[in-house]
């Protein structure tokens, strides 16, 4: 492993551990404030998460468009973005998808797995399972459709 | 502080987060593409598993510290939602290519209009969820 590499792996590490801090500070990590958040019809209703979104892009925005205008990042020969533009019936159905799962539970990805951390919560095991399941579950069902369609071009 | 601070300091950590590592790495800090890029190792996986091991240290910290500024009364779900929910969020976010920090924190960051669309579609299926849920709940 070249020094370039092990300097990426301990900018990743570094990344991560702050995006769980920041997770466990804004609240993301209560699927309760969540559930407050997106329950409208509640008379207290709690609109502060918002200010998650407003203090992440704020930072992230500026960066994102100064980073549009660099070839490469710091450690890397290229850049490693999503090269996906197209808004197709995948992204639509899997957001569909996503966010009723988000309303049901109150966790979403991140904060599912940081709350594995207290371990008091069996909520965020069974969660993060289903959720590693569903993930597999989509693998082949893509496989399978790719299969179909090689086989109707066949 | 008021709630509505922490979730911003919180916010604003999760914007140095995900900027050190696209400004760095040069990579995207979604949270579900890192978990499936994973689990099925792929190639370049290496930064992505220290990636999740450092969110898992990070949780770990703030369990151990006691920080917990926003107090919430705990919700009980039953493991037959708990279970659906994971399962509709896994297939989701692997078949819309993100979540909540992909689309809505890196993909709007840089004006992607596919990830505008994934924000939205999903923000309005979680309100109607959680608000119908409720509605009904209270109507029992």
């Amino acid at each position: 492993m070249n020094k370039q590499t092990k300097y990426q792996l301990l900018t990743a590490g570094i990344s991560g551990f702050l995006f769980a801090l920041g997770l466990g500070i804004s609240g993301m990590t209560l699927p309760q404030k969540i559930i407050g958040f997106l329950d409208v019809s509640s008379a207290n209703w709690d609109p502060s998460l918002l200010f998650v979104m407003i203090g992440a892009l704020a930072i992230h925005a500026p960066v994102s468009l100064w980073m549009k205008k660099k070839s490469h990042p710091l450690l890397d020969q290229q850049m490693h973005l999503p090269t996906k533009t197209k808004i197709d019936s995948s992204i639509v159905i899997g957001a569909v998808l996503f966010g009723l799962g988000w309303g049901i539970a109150g966790f979403c990805p991140g904060p599912a797995l940081v709350s594995m951390t207290q371990f008091s919560k069996a909520s965020s095991f069974i969660f993060v399972a289903a959720m590693v399941l569903g993930i597999v579950a989509h693998h082949y069902f893509q496989k399978s459709k790719e299969k179909q369609k090689n086989s109707q071009a066949s | 502080m008021s709630p509505w601070m922490w979730s911003l300091v919180g916010g604003l950590m999760i914007g140095i987060s995900a900027s050190i590592l696209l400004v760095f790495n040069g990579r995207v800090s979604g949270i579900s593409g890192i978990l499936n890029n994973t689990i099925f190792f792929k190639h370049d996986s290496p930064w992505r598993a220290v990636f999740l091991g450092g969110l898992l240290l990070g949780g770990l910290v703030l369990h151990l510290s006691g920080f917990n500024p926003l107090e919430a009364e705990p919700i009980y779900k039953d493991h037959e939602n708990l279970v659906l929910a994971g399962l509709l969020v896994g297939f989701g976010t692997a078949l819309g290519s993100g979540c909540t920090s992909g689309h809505g924190i890196c993909g709007l960051s840089r004006g992607s209009p596919r990830s505008l669309m994934a924000v939205v579609v999903f923000m309005l299926s979680g309100f109607l969820i959680a608000t119908l849920t409720s509605v009904v709940m209270r109507s029992l």
